[in-house]
Order: C-alpha cells, then structure tokens, then sequence
C-alpha cells in the first residue's frame, strides 16, 4: 500500500514517471498532471519519484499494519 | 507525507522550475543536492556558481550562496572565490556549450591549476537555451539549427580533456543514473582538487525533436541502454562498444590543490596571508 502525493503545480506531464513505473501505475491527464490511476498495484518502488525532474511526485510506502 | 530532506536545499518560492517538460537538468540538479546532503556541507559555506545557459540556471532555484555569472566564466569566478575565502566548498554548474566553447579556456586552466573545485557539466550535446545550435559536443550527424545537414566535426569527449588538462576526479554519469550521479559528485566533493562530472542530461526541446530522438522519457530509456559501467566497459569488445559510452569515475589522483601551492608560494616570498 503506498500513499501518494502529487504537487500539480510542480508536473508539467513529461510522463517520465509514466515510462518508468513497472507496474503502470500512474496516467498523465489532458490537463498535464499525473494521476496514481491504478495505485493498488503500485509496489513502492520509488521509480517514479526518483526519475521526476520537477519534485512533483513522492510515494510512501506504508506497512500493512499502518495501513489500517 | 514527511517533506523529502533535499528541499531544504531548494528556493521552494522559485519552483516549479522553468525548464522544458522532460528536460534532465532537473535532475541533475537532484543529484547535486543529494550528494551535497550525504557530505554534510553546511548551506552557508557552501556556494552554487554557474555560467550561462538552460543548465545555468540551476544556481537560481537552490538555497545556497550563489552566483549566475557570465556565459562560460564560471570557472574564474569560482577560482576567485575558493582563493578569497578556501573554507567555502564551490560547486560550479555548467553546460556543455558554457564549458567547452565559449568557456574552454577557463575549463582546461580550472583542470591544469588544479583549483579545489567542484564542476558538473550538464551535457545535453546542445546549446538549449539559445535554441538548438550546435555545441563541441554534439555527436557527428546530428541536426541543429547551425548543422542542417548534420554535424560533420568530431566532438570533443569533456572528460578526456578533464583528464589531459590536470584535473585531479573524473567522471561521468547521466540524468537516468541519478543516484549513480550523486555518488560521483559526492567523491568530486571528497577529492581535494579540481573535479570534473559529466552529467549526460536531455534537451527533448533544443535537441530531440529535431534528431527525433523522442520525449525525455525516450532519451532518458536511451542512457538506461547505452551507458555502460567503467568494469564493464573494459571488458566490452571494440564491437560491442557501438552505441554504447562508459560511465563512472575515469581518473582520481593526488596532485597538490592550488590554495596550498599558492600559500607555499606566498610563503616562499616573504608574504603575509
Ligand atoms: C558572451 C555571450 N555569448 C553568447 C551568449 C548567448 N548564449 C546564451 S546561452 C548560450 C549557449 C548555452 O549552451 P550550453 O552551455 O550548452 O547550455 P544549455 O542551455 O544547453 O544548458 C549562448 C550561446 C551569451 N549569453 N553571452
Ligand atoms: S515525472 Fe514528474 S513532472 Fe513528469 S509527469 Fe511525472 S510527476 Fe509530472
Ligand atoms: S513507486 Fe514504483 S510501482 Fe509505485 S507508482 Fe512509483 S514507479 Fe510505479
Ligand atoms: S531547451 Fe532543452 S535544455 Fe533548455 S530547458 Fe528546454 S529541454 Fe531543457
């Protein structure tokens, strides 16, 4: 379970977040923002944080525990 | 969600940046600030100095002193600041334009004094912020606004100069790697004398679209499989090497910086400092 956080004002839509994530997670909007789309596949990664230019996209992995 | 320890490093009111969707420097610029974190260096002793371009503009959006100075003198100014006040860690950001052209002397001089600085070059093989025209590192072949039918000049490799001008850390990374570039930028930190990274970054704009090369994305999936590690470089055949480039650290020894020849030198002349 990972927790998103989009700083749209940040993401310009390159989708160089899009490309890189294994599991096809995430979809750039018409507006140009990237949306989690799928984020119960999402397995924590950090791809798509790591690789953003702009600071726009961080995920947290939460235990299962947490979760809750 | 806990704020990413980086952002500190960041003029939070300047961001978003003004680069291009999908441009690398950004990402660069990452890695500095990784690499400026894991070595401690105190924000206040620490001084951002670039020259002029896309990639130049980074001294702009981070939280350190700075100082945007003239289209490929960033070296010199650095070099001045590092003799008025040698306690200050000097980080110059450069392009590959700022750096090889119009900046060249200054660059070979930088590695030659062995001056204890700290250079990333952000190379996008491109003068982005002017439009496209082409640099000394262009690859052969390649469109830009000034080469129309292709580059037909060989393009200068920066880290074999680094390495030929005296610099004292070598390395090259690309915006793809970024911890792979933080780590190198984190050893040019370490090493007591000039240091060279060559940080490979994307201009989908300037450069991309007119060598249909893709978006940033595709760039960037184009490093992923092309840059090969320095180990596993040497032991690649002339063959296999097509298409592909090294990355890691190429050179690292110890020569004397130029503060502390210049203080022996002072000395030697009855000075004071
Ligand atoms: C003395 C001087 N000559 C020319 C220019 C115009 N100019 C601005 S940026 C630039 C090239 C920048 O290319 P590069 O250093 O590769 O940086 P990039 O924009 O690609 O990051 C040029 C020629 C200038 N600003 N000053
Ligand atoms: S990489 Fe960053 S800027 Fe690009 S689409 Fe993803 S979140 Fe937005
Ligand atoms: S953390 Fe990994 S799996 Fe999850 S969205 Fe980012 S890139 Fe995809
Ligand atoms: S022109 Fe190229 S280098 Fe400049 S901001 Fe745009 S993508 Fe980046």
């Amino acid at each position: 379970m990972s927790v998103f956080t989009i700083r749209e004002e940040r993401c310009k839509g390159c989708g160089i977040c899009v490309a890189f994530c294994p599991k096809n997670v995430l979809e750039v909007d018409a507006l140009s923002k990237v949306h989690a789309v799928r984020p119960e596949d999402c397995i924590g990664c950090g791809q798509c944080e790591l690789l953003c230019p702009d600071f726009a996209i961080f995920v947290d992995k939460m235990d299962r525990e947490a979760a809750k | 969600m806990m704020e990413r320890s980086y952002e500190k490093y960041f003029r939070e009111g300047r961001l978003p940046h003004i680069w291009c969707p999908g441009c690398g420097n950004g990402l660069a610029m990452k890695a500095i600030v990784m690499a400026i974190e894991e070595k401690g260096l105190p924000q206040d002793e620490t001084v951002i100095v670039s020259g002029i371009g896309c990639s130049s503009r980074a001294s702009g959006y981070m939280d350190f002193d700075t100082l945007h100075t003239a289209h490929g003198r960033a070296i010199p100014f650095a070099t001045g600041i590092k003799l008025a006040n040698p306690r200050l860690h000097v980080i110059v950001i450069t392009g590959d334009g700022d750096c090889t052209a119009i900046g060249g002397n200054h660059f070979i001089h930088g590695c030659r004094r062995n001056v204890d600085l700290t250079v990333i070059m952000f190379n996008n093989e491109i003068y982005g912020m002017t439009g496209g025209q082409g640099s000394p590192t262009t690859p052969l072949d390649r469109l830009t606004t000034t080469a129309p039918y292709g580059t037909s000049v060989r393009p200068f490799d920066a880290c074999h100069i680094a390495m030929a001008a005296g610099a004292t850390y070598v390395g090259r990374s690309t915006a793809y790697h970024v911890r792979h570039l933080a780590k190198l930028i984190g050893e040019g930190i370490d090493n007591k004398g000039f240091s060279f990274i060559e940080a490979y970054v994307q201009c989908p704009t300037a450069y991309g679209r007119k060598n249909r090369l893709g978006s940033g994305a595709d760039m960037m999936k184009h490093m992923r499989d092309s840059a090969v590690m320095l180990s596993a470089w040497e032991k690649l055949p002339a063959d296999k090497r097509q298409g592909k480039f090294p990355i890691g650290c190429f050179l690292k020894r110890e020569v004397e910086d130029f503060n502390t020849s210049y203080e022996e030198l002072v000395d030697r002349a009855g000075g004071v400092r």
